[in-house]
């Protein structure tokens, strides 16, 4: 059990993906003009991961691993992955369509999301167990949707501050993004995974 | 555990977030009682006072009145009248400038006083005799409004149909350099606590709370001793502390409720008033004495005496310095109100209203002007100073980023614009300036968007009645038809009449089936064009040698022929813009289409002159043709041929103004009218010059004899646009082409 | 051998997510979303067709299929930023240059008007009152402004003014207020 708080607070904190591994930088920078967006994105994206890393599992412990077919898994995945963004966007779709247009094309790029596609690699290269890697899919997806809203709320206040002319957009973004990555990388050590 | 009610029945006083401690400034003024001033040469009383809209005015310019005789009068509920301060003469009822920080014109009656004084006829009340509604009555007639500042009209806010529990006078006057309230607390106690008898029996509260500050010791002592033996009525000191005075402020601190967002304290069954409006509920109810002076606090260090002064309502601000010793500085400010709420007048004849409790002049080193705003340091002081518990600093970011949503996030809507933040503010920004531009902008997107909504509802409703028109007439149509078929059938012509139809179809298809394309449409107008050029030629040649020829030339002309060929030739005219410089073609026509007799023809005629008035800023050379139109145009006896020719002699001055040569046209009206030696005609012609100078010039010499002679000077700033010109020109070309076509038909005639 | 599992494997896979992505997509079907209800109600309703389009519906649709949001002059930049986040598109400057910054009426000149209606049938909100052969006069509350009512008329008698500030209406513009500096 502590395992898998372990596992989560890791792969929260300690190991996050978009500011320690830097995966998934795209729809961070992306959505997150807005919080409501940004809120939005992280639901999505953790549901996605959730259920992709478990099929994933799935996929490569019953079909790829006893047929001796490990050289396709990065396709398996990615179908895996696309089949899965693809099921979310049409039920975002259904439930709230102004989160579906307020996220455009972002929805179905979390398909390229590498942090998705990294998870799911990750899993299989650690020799994580289906529990395993479901949490650690989750975490995965928990620190993602953390940094998001954090990154969100600052560059939603960083609209209406005082940024020099050759600052402004992206690139005060930039910034914070890095100064946020330096934050974060002081939980350097704090479990050892 | 205590109720509320025994908390403040044992004297329990709160406290509320934030505040600030300015330098309190009021030994100068408090020490020294109320100067009576003598009466000013003139008074000028602003018409609205108050939150609402102004009453009707009652009387008029010349008209004598009396000392509270009410100017205006209340026609609706949010209506305050004004009174006539003293007796005096109205001598003009204009705008003046109002007693607000845009220094934007008010209308105001200007009174100048006789020096008698003299009273109207009074009616004390006994507030034990009569009714409530008699009571609100006396009080809207009074004119009486909030004094403490906002001016909500006093009968609407004291009409409560809830219950009440507190009723709270408020007496802090927090803000520095204010005595005004001190003053008249001392003098007036009695009066004062007449007045709160008198809102007690309106409302009829659990208890009467005074709030005052602990800077008046004196007042609170005369208060106590007015009160008396009376239960239920409590005089609260609070801690000198800005904004105590808040009305949300001063709740908080006698009862700790919080008046919720975007609602009023009646909602928790509060309601405060000022007490200069107490002392104005006590005068007008048993005295019968309305709204017409209050007590104002001159202060400042140019002043020789800073004192508390009864001012008249509509008392210039420059009386009141003068009668104060002021000795102006090189820039001198003059503030209205305090030092934290007060704005600076740019026209020192703004008047005394019934909210100004203070005028300050000071010297620069007393209340330095504002220094350049620095950048925000992000130090958070401004949201420790809020007594509303609001964040400045960030209503500071979303109003430079103009984002609405965001400020009402941030409930800019509860900021009372105290200045709190201001005065803490390390870089010396601004703050309330830009809440206030905020807010306005804000309440501006909310007007233009219930506007946006109304005209959406009316496109929808215009869209639908043009539908329901259009099926109204097809139906019709069907029904005529129908009813046509069922008449020929019944009378056996149906064969006759359908080969009848069939070839008046056949026809007019014919006629209009040759869809030109453009080369040959601008090929047809090219020839029509060199036609009436040399239309134009030869009839200039035939004019200078016979002018009279040009009167007669088409009076043999079929009416309606000049009529339709004319609406053709507008319409024509309409669908083509086409820039172009043929003036010389056009002036021709337009004579000989004026000189028709009839009725059509004249105003087929006008339509031509405005269209070639219009025209007229490209041409060089018209002038000498221009009269004609007029001339003939005013040579119809009809009425309304008068008021086109009026029309057309307007237009066409309008642009010959501008072609610079007015004067050789100027007489064109003169002819006009001393052509003719009918009555009538000379009537029409004198209309015309009436209408001339009226619309043209300021001067108010219009002949209304039948005289022979119009020569007014006119200089008139033409209305045409650059934009609006090639319009005009292809609407004289093509009425010059419709011409030409018309003068082919009838030149062997 | 092991390519035909693998494409065996991997058609099957196909195959069952196939299957499952069909099934959702019925079980999750959209019907026709509120988007032009929502553009509509952000653009003004001046009705004027600066954009091109014959009212501000047209516009509304033309902008849910993927038209610019940039044409709205009566709108302005806050419509643009509205629709920009509505949409999900950058927010373009306007394209028009010119974007009146006071807010304008019209204003018929009644001792010219001669009674044609022209107007009246211009008007897209109804806001000319008149009828043939009597006077016209515009109703100020109800013009948007959009100048459509200025050029059908013949005689040329129709002004757009600017709306008098008051004081209702002030925004606080310190510097607009007219100060005479005394020589001392």
């Amino acid at each position: 059990m502590s395992e898998f708080l372990l596992l989560l607070v890791s792969t929260v904190l300690v190991n996050n993906f978009v500011l320690v591994k830097f995966l998934g930088l795209c729809p961070v920078m992306g959505v997150s003009k807005k919080l409501e967006t940004a809120i939005g994105m992280s639901m999505a994206t953790t549901f996605v991961l959730t259920l992709a890393s478990l099929c994933s599992y799935l996929v490569d412990y019953y079909i790829l691993q006893p047929l001796d077919l490990l050289y396709l898994r990065t396709l398996a995945f990615i179908l895996v992955i696309a089949v899965v963004v693809q099921f979310t966007e049409m039920v975002v779709h259904k439930t709230s369509p102004v989160l579906y247009r307020l996220l455009g094309i972002f929805l179905p790029l979390i398909t390229t999301n590498c942090a998705v596609l990294g998870v799911a690699i990750l899993n299989v290269n650690a020799r994580h167990d289906f529990f395993s890697s479901v949490v650690y899919g989750f975490g995965a997806a928990v620190g993602f949707s953390l940094v998001l809203i954090l990154f969100a709320a600052m560059r939603e206040r960083l609209a209406a501050a005082d940024v020099p002319v050759s600052f402004k957009g992206a690139a005060i973004g930039m910034i914070t993004a890095g100064l946020m990555s330096l934050a974060f990388m002081g939980f350097t050590g704090l479990v050892k995974v | 555990m205590p109720t509320l009610f025994q908390h403040i029945q044992a004297g329990k006083v709160w406290d509320f977030h934030g505040g600030i401690h300015p330098p309190s400034r009021k030994e100068r003024t408090n020490q020294k009682p109320v100067a009576l001033l003598d009466i000013p040469d003139r008074l000028y009383i602003p018409l609205r006072q108050h939150i609402g809209v102004a009453g009707k005015v009652l009387v008029k310019v010349g008209d004598r009145v009396l000392k509270g005789q009410a100017l205006t009068q209340a026609d609706n509920a949010m209506a305050v009248p004004v009174h006539a301060p003293t007796s005096g003469i109205v001598q003009a009822i204009e705008l003046h400038t109002s007693a607000h920080p845009s220094s934007l014109a008010e209308p105001a009656l200007v009174l100048a006083p006789d020096g008698m004084d003299e009273w109207r006829p009074r009616k004390p009340l006994d507030p034990e005799q009569v009714d409530a509604y008699t009571l609100l009555e006396r009080i809207q007639e009074s004119g009486i409004s909030g004094m403490g500042g906002a001016g909500f009209p006093t009968h609407i806010k004291v009409n409560v149909k809830q219950p009440v529990d507190y009723l709270i006078i408020n007496a802090v006057e927090c803000e520095p350099y204010i005595t005004a309230d001190d003053l008249l607390m001392q003098e007036r106690a009695s009066d004062i606590i007449a007045g709160i008898e008198i809102l007690v029996k309106l409302l009829s509260p659990k208890a009467v709370l005074i709030g005052i500050e602990d800077d008046k010791p004196i007042a609170a002592a005369l208060l106590k001793a007015a009160i008396g033996q009376r239960t239920n009525y409590f005089v609260r000191e609070v801690p000198t502390k800005y904004p105590s005075g808040g009305e949300k402020q001063l709740i908080q601190l006698l009862t700790n409720k919080e008046v919720p967002a975007g609602r009023r304290p009646l909602d928790i069954g509060i309601v405060m008033q000022n007490v200069g409006t107490a002392f104005a509920i006590a005068q007008a109810v048993l005295d019968d004495i309305p709204l017409i002076h209050r007590v104002v606090t001159v202060a400042g260090e140019t002043l020789a005496q800073q004192q508390n002064v009864l001012a008249l309502i509509g008392t210039p601000i420059s009386d009141l310095l003068n009668a104060c010793g002021f000795q102006p500085e090189p820039q001198q400010r003059i503030i209205v109100g305090g030092p934290m709420m007060g704005f600076a007048i740019a026209d020192w004849s703004v008047p005394v209203v019934k909210t100004t409790n203070c005028i300050l002049a000071p010297t620069e080193n007393e209340l330095g002007a504002a220094s350049e705003e620095m950048d925000c340091i992000r130090c958070g002081a401004c949201a420790d100073a809020c007594p509303a518990s609001l964040l400045p600093q960030q209503l500071l970011w979303y109003s430079k980023a103009k984002d609405q949503d965001k400020l009402a996030e941030y409930n800019l809507s509860d900021c009372i614009e105290c200045g709190a933040c201001a005065y803490v503010c390390p870089s010396e920004i601004p703050l309330v300036h830009y809440y206030r531009v905020a807010k306005a902008e804000i309440r501006e997107t909310q007007r233009e968007a219930l506007k946006a909504e109304q005209a959406k509802a009316r496109f929808d409703a215009r869209t639908e009645r043009l539908e329901r028109e259009k099926q109204e007439r097809l139906e019709r149509n069907q029904q005529l038809a129908a009813q046509r078929v069922a008449q020929q059938q019944a009378s056996g012509v149906a064969a006759q009449s359908a080969a009848a139809v069939q070839q008046a179809l056949e026809r007019t298809q014919q006629q209009t089936a040759p869809a030109l394309d453009k080369e040959q449409i601008i090929a047809e107008r090219e020839r029509k064009k060199a036609e009436a050029l040399a239309y134009q030629q030869q009839k200039q040649q035939a004019q200078t040698a016979e002018p009279a020829s040009v009167q007669t030339s088409e009076q043999t002309e079929d009416p309606r022929k000049a009529a339709i060929a004319a609406a053709l030739a507008r319409a024509k005219a309409k669908k083509q813009a086409e820039a172009q410089s043929e003036v010389a073609a056009e002036s021709a026509p337009a004579e000989t289409a004026a000189s028709d007799a009839d009725a059509k023809k004249a105003a087929v005629a006008a339509a031509i002159a405005r269209a070639k008035a219009k025209k007229l800023p490209e041409a060089q050379s018209e002038v000498a043709t221009e009269p004609a139109p007029a001339e003939t145009a005013a040579s119809d006896a009809d009425a309304k041929k008068a008021a086109v020719a009026a029309a057309i002699a307007r237009a066409k001055a309008k642009k010959l103004a501008e072609a610079q040569s007015e004067e050789a046209t100027e007489p064109a009206p003169a002819e006009t009218a001393a052509s003719d030696a009918d009555a009538k005609k000379a009537a029409v012609a004198a209309a015309i010059a009436r209408a001339k100078a009226k619309k043209l010039a300021e001067q108010p010499q219009a002949e209304t004899a039948p005289a022979t002679e119009v020569a007014e000077p006119v200089a008139v700033p033409t209305e045409s646009t650059p934009e609006q010109d090639a319009k005009k020109a292809a609407i004289a070309a093509a009425i010059a082409r419709a011409k030409a076509k018309k003068q082919q038909n009838s030149e062997p005639l | 051998m092991s390519i035909i599992t693998a494409l065996w494997a991997l058609g099957i896979l196909a195959l069952i997510f196939g299957a499952v992505l069909g099934y959702a997509a019925i079980r999750f079907k959209v019907d026709a979303d509120p988007l032009v209800e929502q553009i509509d109600e952000i653009l003004p309703q001046t009705q004027c067709g600066q954009c091109g389009y014959p009212g501000c519906r047209p516009y509304a649709e033309a902008i849910a299929n993927g038209d610019d949001i940039n044409k709205c002059p009566p709108g302005g930049d806050a419509t643009i930023k509205k629709l920009a986040d509505l949409m999900g598109v950058e927010a373009k400057p306007l394209d028009a240059a010119q974007t009146p910054a006071v807010k304008r009426v019209a204003f018929i000149r009644e001792d010219e008007c001669i009674g044609c209606t022209k107007c009246i049938q211009a008007c897209p909100v109804d806001a000319i009152v008149g009828a043939s052969k009597q006077m016209h006069t515009v109703i100020v509350d109800e013009c948007t402004g959009c100048d459509l009512c200025v050029e059908p008329c013949p005689v040329d008698c129709i002004d757009m003014v600017p709306l008098a500030s008051s004081i209702e209406r002030w925004k606080w513009d310190l510097n607009a207020i007219p100060v005479k500096v005394l020589e001392s």
